[in-house]
């Protein structure tokens, strides 16, 4: 291969680790029939405590613990209204986007005032010549997932409080508990995948700098049909093409630099467009679970 | 007794996010008294002040009133920003391009009239991918929201760039398309009207017609609407429709009454900020007035407090959240079931 296509491929891993990691714990966390449309926020809550806690510290193990936490914090605001109160996943979730970039946004500014030189974080060492500890991190979190999902009792309980919480109460699972430990896993892999926008994609933090990496997670559960190896297939098509999409702009391309922007948006929409409708979610995906004695 | 409990929960929420918003700010570091006056005296300390406050309510009350209008027949219109700025984008063309000598009494109807259309067409397609495709309208308006501020960027430095082509905007819309400020106004222009009777409109339209009244069973239970013979395919659709045309409108005013021209950023999240504004105001036409004017104050009052007390601006979007979690965590706005 030559050296573009290499170069190609590394953007490719370097743009699909962090829509594959959020959109499996996304997909652990609607397989237990908790939509969260919140994990674009959890992912900014995880780049900036990544990018804080690395910058100051210059350590990429405390760097990834601050990323994960952020988004376990997120998630267990949102269980806590989602779960505990029986309220709107939907309205929860874009309060949780709007309070992490009004967060992020503040506390940016004060570990960062106008006019201070920039921070840089740590970047995530290599484990092997050329592979990125976070591809080793996904590879991991994937098989994990899959695993859990579907060889252990434990996996069993989350589907099955998904499919049917009626169902599975009467079996002796506890819905309530199995719902928090999903909505949780799912903030953690959320702002784990924030993380690795700052300690590999760059070495630094921008407001808002998810763009809508997170509403494309979501699609990816979708796209997947709930279904591990879609999800991750569906990720890497995402990164090539918008690896493909800086390339061509790297190389002055006679199209506007905005409408290339727009690709990963648009191609989002053309695939939910094609494979939504089709897509067969838990059954119980987003219906509040009230015990009856 | 019901129009006093009307006031009282969403007051309640506004207090608990002031004091939420006085915990942040001790947490920045910053004294809260000092902040908090700061940011009163900006948004309604002076003349001035209380006009251009009264400005940034117009957007919010616009979009508000579109995103409950949706909200009641259960649709989630989250794309509010995206259909301000394809209605901003499309008065923009018409004004500078298309139509740039008519008199004013064609100009300023056509430039709305086109903003409201564009913004409906915008939603029109997350509406088609509802019904046609299953596709969830929370994810498509999300979606639409990023390509909608790209077209803008787009169009700013491509065609519709002013003629002398030295920034990324358009050129001034002609005098005839501007919505004038009244006598004895400073900043308040004639889209004030609008903001005004739409509320009223919306509530006759929801309250007091056979369209309402079936927009509103679909809210409440799809499949009930259509034993009763409704189709809430159709209702989906229009309720985007009029939503999305809302928004659009709310563009169009902005570049017609205050900036004069379209560029990148036009907007600071109004889209965004009405899903709050209708939510406290719980889903009530006439309540999008008050709860976008406290939002607008925040809005505007958000810069003399980084002035005066050196609190980031986006504080405010936690106090923003903060309303949101009060307004749904604790039943103020229902919940469909």
């Amino acid at each position: 291969m030559d050296a573009i296509g290499v170069a190609l491929l590394l953007a490719t891993l370097r743009l699909s680790v962090p829509l594959a990691i959020a959109a499996m714990g996304e997909l652990v966390a609607e397989r237990a029939g908790v939509l969260n449309i919140g994990i674009e926020g959890m992912m900014l809550a995880g780049a900036f405590a990544a990018f804080a806690v690395g910058a100051t510290t210059g350590s990429v193990g405390l760097a990834l613990a601050a990323g994960m936490l952020a988004g376990a914090a997120l998630a267990a605001l949102f269980a806590l209204f989602v779960i505990g109160r029986n309220s709107d996943p939907i309205v929860c979730g874009m309060a949780i986007n709007v309070l992490a970039l009004g967060v992020t946004g503040s506390a940016y500014r004060v570990l960062l005032p106008a006019g201070a030189s920039t921070l840089t974080s740590p970047v995530m060492p290599e484990v092997a010549p050329g592979v990125n500890g976070f591809v080793l991190v996904t590879a991991l979190q994937v098989a994990t997932v899959v695993l859990f999902l579907s060889r252990t009792r434990w996996g069993l309980a989350v589907r099955a409080v998904g499919e049917s919480a009626e169902a599975a109460h009467a079996q002796g699972v506890r819905v309530l508990r199995t719902r928090w430990a999903a909505t949780i896993f799912g903030g953690v892999c959320a702002g784990l995948a924030g993380s690795s926008l700052v300690l590999w994609l760059t070495d630094t933090f921008v407001e808002g700098m998810t763009s809508g990496r997170g509403f494309i997670a979501l699609a990816l559960v979708l796209f997947g049909g709930y279904r591990p190896g879609r999800i991750v297939l569906g990720a890497l098509l995402f990164g090539g093409a918008s690896a493909l999409q800086f390339r061509l702009q790297a190389r002055g391309v006679e199209i506007p630099y905005n409408l290339l922007l727009m690709t990963p948006y648009v191609l989002t929409l053309v695939v939910l467009t094609l494979f939504a409708g089709r897509a067969k979610g838990p059954a119980d995906l987003a219906r509040p679970f009230v015990a009856r004695e | 007794m019901k129009s006093w409990r009307a006031w009282i929960e969403p007051s309640l929420a506004v207090l608990i996010a002031l004091g939420c918003a006085v915990l942040v700010l001790v947490l920045l570091g910053a004294n809260p008294a000092r902040a908090l006056v700061a940011l009163a005296g900006g948004a309604f300390g002076d003349r001035l002040a209380l006009e251009n406050t009264v400005v940034r309510m117009m957007p919010l009350a616009l979009i508000g009133l579109g995103v409950s209008l949706a909200f009641r027949c259960g649709v989630w219109n989250i794309g509010g920003e995206g259909q301000l700025y394809l209605g901003a984008l499309a008065a923009t063309a018409l004004g500078t391009r298309l139509l740039p000598d008519a008199p004013a009494a064609i100009l300023i109807p056509v430039l709305l009239a086109g903003g409201a259309l564009a913004g409906a067409l915008w939603a029109g397609i997350a509406a088609l991918l509802k019904t046609q495709r299953g596709v969830s309208e929370v994810l498509s308006t999300i979606l639409l929201n990023f390509v909608a501020v790209l077209a803008v960027a787009w169009a700013v430095h491509g065609p519709l760039q002013e003629l002398a082509g030295s920034y990324p905007q358009s050129d001034l819309l002609p005098e005839a398309g501007r919505l004038g400020i009244p006598p004895g106004l400073l900043r308040i222009h004639g889209g004030v009207v609008l903001v005004l009777l739409l509320p009223f409109a919306v509530w006759l339209l929801l309250f007091r017609s056979a369209v309402g009244l079936r927009l509103r069973a679909v809210g409440a239970s799809p499949d009930a609407a259509r034993y009763a013979g409704v189709s809430p395919e159709r209702e989906v659709v229009r309720a985007l429709l009029l939503s999305g045309g809302l928004a659009g409108l709310a563009g169009a005013i902005e570049i017609a009454g205050v900036t004069g021209r379209l560029f990148e950023n036009l907007s600071p999240g109004y889209g965004f900020t009405a899903i709050a504004v209708s939510l406290l105001a719980r889903l009530h036409p006439l309540g999008v007035l008050p709860a976008a004017l406290f939002f607008a104050a925040l809005a505007s009052g958000s810069g003399a407090m980084q002035r005066v007390a050196g609190v980031p601006s986006v504080t405010v979007q936690v106090i923003e959240a903060i309303v949101i979690f009060l307004s749904v965590g604790f039943a103020l706005a229902g919940r469909r079931s």
